[in-house]
């Protein structure tokens, strides 16, 4: 059965790292559903996180695909752990006098911020998962959303570890056993 | 130290790497061109492949002042596949150069070839200066963009000081885990720039890993399967060559008296006239052999990809057969073909752990009903066709009076399928042939590097007149070099694989496949080597005495029969169980 896995991905910060992921998600014919990059805790390690729609074995196979690329340092399918995935979007809504209330009335609800305001205009500013984006741009939509940016998903485990510490090929794929040992280095 | 730190080498490339006195302009300011080729020298790359323009002109001042001896090719593109002969009969990384723009695009078919192969390559092309990258300079192209899905890695080098560090990374990803091209673009103003010249000892990366030793929880498993199965069949593919594995694989075969299938470029890992060698698998696979796939209960596939040439329509590929599949790279594990036991490991070190687990056995039955499904009548009535020279004859021919010990390269079509099935191959690494890529024109090239990396064996090359003249400019450069190489042209004035296509599946219509040529024996004269033309079945064992009698290069052009086809051959999207044996014809077979 499809689902939406979300993989997080450490990479080396070098340029061209996510031409080459995205590169080879394109060319194998991987579906993105959403990708986001930036830094991580450690210096010189990028972390991104890849919403990717499939079979568990072919996002088994997409999760290998990465390991190939030599600036991709750990990938680990949170689909299956207790985590946090977030999204923020930014939403640009119609507000005249008379339906301002209402729409501040909304974003409460939904813990969004109201970051800028004109006469005619709020911009909120929400986080939440993707689900709780989607329910307040559609309480927003009647007024009219005159812009929209959504950052796609960001996710961390839960739990006190700082980096995810078992990457997703497995012994049960056949892989040696000193293989992909927990980054040394990252911890270190 | 090189050692103890990648021991995820495969063993050739380990062997031919040792360890090696410093280079002895180790502490010198040098040049990045100077650098360039200090650094291949510290690799122990002596024959380099490639051809001068622009971007390279301060590589190839450096040059004549190396020790490298560079080898004119007639067109890049040619350049990139003798560099990936060289290193398919060495086990050593092959190395080609080129220029910027143009030159390096007309690598890019190479590097493809040796990509779907698994051949360890280092492509080194000179890129526009830096202040001119990213405004369309003149012979300015994204080669690492370009290049990106076709190499295992690729690097744009932006400091002399980085030259050597990079190609000493470039050799170690090259060579190690499974073998790839890798390409190194460096701006025409880094190979003018100076830096001081220290070749490090090791190479590194936190992001390559590759897994060597098997998990031995997996052998075990392996092992389990396969002294249960009562009609196991092994896969044999060319990892086993890349992993210099061949005597540890014929340990196994003999121990476990499992019987052997080849893909095409496993042929020559195990000796074909072996009682357990069975021959190739797949589209263009003896009958026997596609039979005992679908009758076999456990599949044992060590070094190979399940390519869909192999395998047929997957759905009916092994329908009865569990699976155990050996294979350095996981991400091939369970890519095509459902597996039940992966072991993810170099093929050595998993036949060493496997081997002494599993059972001494004989399949006596099991091998005996593979027997009864030879196709004996096929090779009868193709002796049996006096009037041209017969294909099957002229490989039969080039074997026995090599004595089968000859190193053959082939271009892409029916020669390549009629050598593969009759050459009989015995050792490993003399069986030079594009497989993933399917690269016409690879032919010529490929003896031209095959020849430089094994000046001690006997080279032919087996073409089509199509293929041929893709590439046959390098006649020229085997001539320049003197190269004792012998080309068999199968001149059949069709381009033969895709003529028999639509003649067995497109009800003959024959689509811009009749191809004219040049009178093939005087164009050999023309480039300075011998031509000699063979027109029926009588002539050809004289003309190849003849050929190999000569010094230098020779051309000899056998004028086959112009619709003589491939058999057995599995129609498109079929399983192989489907393959035609016969034409409706039953003159032509």
């Amino acid at each position: 059965m499809k689902s939406a896995h979300t993989l997080v991905v450490l990479v080396e910060d070098h340029p061209g790292v996510l031409n080459r992921v995205v590169s080879m998600m394109r060319r194998r014919s991987f579906n993105i559903d959403s990708i986001t990059v930036g830094h991580s805790e450690q210096p010189g390690i990028s972390r991104m996180t890849l919403v990717v729609v499939g079979e568990d074995d072919e996002v088994e196979q997409v999760g290998k695909q990465l390991y190939k690329l030599m600036e991709v340092l750990k990938v680990t399918d949170l689909s299956d752990q207790a985590c946090i995935a977030h999204e923020l979007a930014l939403v640009k809504v119609a507000a005249k006098a008379q339906h301002r209330a209402e729409i501040l009335q909304i974003a409460g609800i939904y813990d969004a911020r109201v970051i800028d305001a004109t006469p005619a205009s709020l911009v909120l500013e929400a986080t939440g998962s993707e689900q709780k984006i989607d329910a307040l741009l559609a309480m927003l939509r009647g007024f009219g959303i005159r812009e929209l940016v959504r950052t796609g998903r960001i996710a961390m485990a839960r739990g006190g570890t700082a980096a995810p510490t078992k990457g997703m090929t497995t012994v049960s794929n056949g892989v040696g056993d000193g293989a992909r040992e927990p980054l040394v280095a990252l911890t270190n | 130290m090189v050692l103890a730190d990648a021991p995820n080498m495969t063993a050739t490339a380990l062997a031919a790497l040792g360890e090696r006195p410093p280079h002895p302009w180790t502490g010198q300011t040098l040049s990045g061109a100077q650098i360039t080729c200090a650094s291949l020298e510290a690799e122990g790359v002596t024959t380099v492949f490639g051809y001068p323009g622009g971007a390279v002109i301060p590589l190839y001042d450096a040059l004549p002042g190396s020790g490298l001896h560079h080898v004119l090719v007639r067109f890049e593109q040619w350049a990139a596949l003798a560099a990936d002969a060289y290193a398919r009969v060495t086990g050593r990384v092959g190395v080609c150069m080129a220029t910027s723009g143009p030159g390096a695009t007309n690598l890019v078919t190479g590097l493809a070839n040796a990509h779907l192969d698994s051949v360890p390559l280092v492509a080194i092309t000179g890129q526009v200066g830096q202040p001119m990258i990213g405004r369309d300079a003149f012979q300015e192209v994204d080669i690492t963009g370009i290049t990106l899905p076709i190499t295992k890695h690729n690097y744009l080098v932006q400091r002399a000081e980085d030259i050597a560090p990079t190609i000493k990374e470039a050799f170690y990803l090259a060579a190690s885990g499974r073998p790839g091209p890798v390409l190194v673009d460096i701006p025409k103003n880094v190979f003018v720039a100076k830096a001081p010249f220290h070749y490090p000892a090791t190479a590194r990366r936190a992001g390559y890993q590759p897994s060597t030793s098997p998990n031995m929880r997996q052998v075990k498993l392996a092992a389990e399967a396969i002294n249960r199965a009562e009609k196991p069949l092994i896969m044999a593919g060319h990892g086993i060559m890349l992993a210099g594995a061949t005597d540890l694989f014929a340990r196994f075969v003999e121990r476990s008296g499992i019987p052997v299938v080849f893909t095409l470029l496993g042929l020559g890992c195990f000796p074909e006239d072996h009682p357990l060698a069975l021959g190739m698998m797949g589209m263009h696979g003896h009958r026997h052999v596609n039979a005992a796939l679908s009758e076999t209960d456990l599949l044992v596939n060590i070094g190979a990809r399940f390519d869909d040439r192999a395998t047929g329509k997957i759905s009916g590929f092994i329908p009865q057969a569990k699976v155990v599949h050996v294979d350095i790279d996981p991400a091939e594990i369970g890519k095509n073909v459902k597996t039940d036991v992966p072991v993810v490991g170099d093929a050595a070190e998993v036949l060493k752990a496997l081997t002494p687990l599993v059972a001494a056995r004989r399949y006596g039955q099991w091998t005996g009903w593979i027997e009864g499904q030879r196709d004996e009548a096929l090779l009868a009535a193709l002796e049996d066709r006096p009037n041209h020279p017969e294909p099957y004859t002229i490989i039969k021919a080039i074997s026995d009076a090599s004595d089968g010990e000859a190193i053959v390269a082939t271009d892409v079509g029916q020669h390549q399928m009629w050598t593969a099935q009759h050459f009989g191959f015995n050792h490993p690494d003399r069986w030079i042939t594009s497989g993933g890529l399917g690269t016409m024109g690879y032919g010529l090239p490929a003896a031209i590097g095959a020849k430089l990396g094994r000046p001690d064996l006997e080279v032919w090359t087996v073409v089509g007149d199509g293929g041929f003249q893709m590439s046959l400019n390098e006649l020229a450069t085997a001539a320049q070099e003197n190269l004792d190489i012998n080309v068999a042209v199968v001149n059949n004035g069709y381009l033969g694989m895709v003529r028999q296509w639509q003649d067995l599946f497109h009800a003959k219509n024959y689509s811009e496949v009749e191809i004219s040529g040049p009178d093939f024996v005087k164009l050999a004269e023309a480039y300075g080597v011998t031509g000699i033309r063979v027109k029926t079945d009588a002539e050809i064992r004289p003309a190849i005495a003849r050929a190999r009698s000569i010094k230098g290069p020779v051309v000899i052009d056998f004028v086959i029969e112009p619709e003589a086809n491939v058999y057995p051959i599995v129609p498109p999207g079929a399983s192989n169980s489907d393959a035609l044996h016969r034409a409706f014809d039953d003159t032509d077979v």
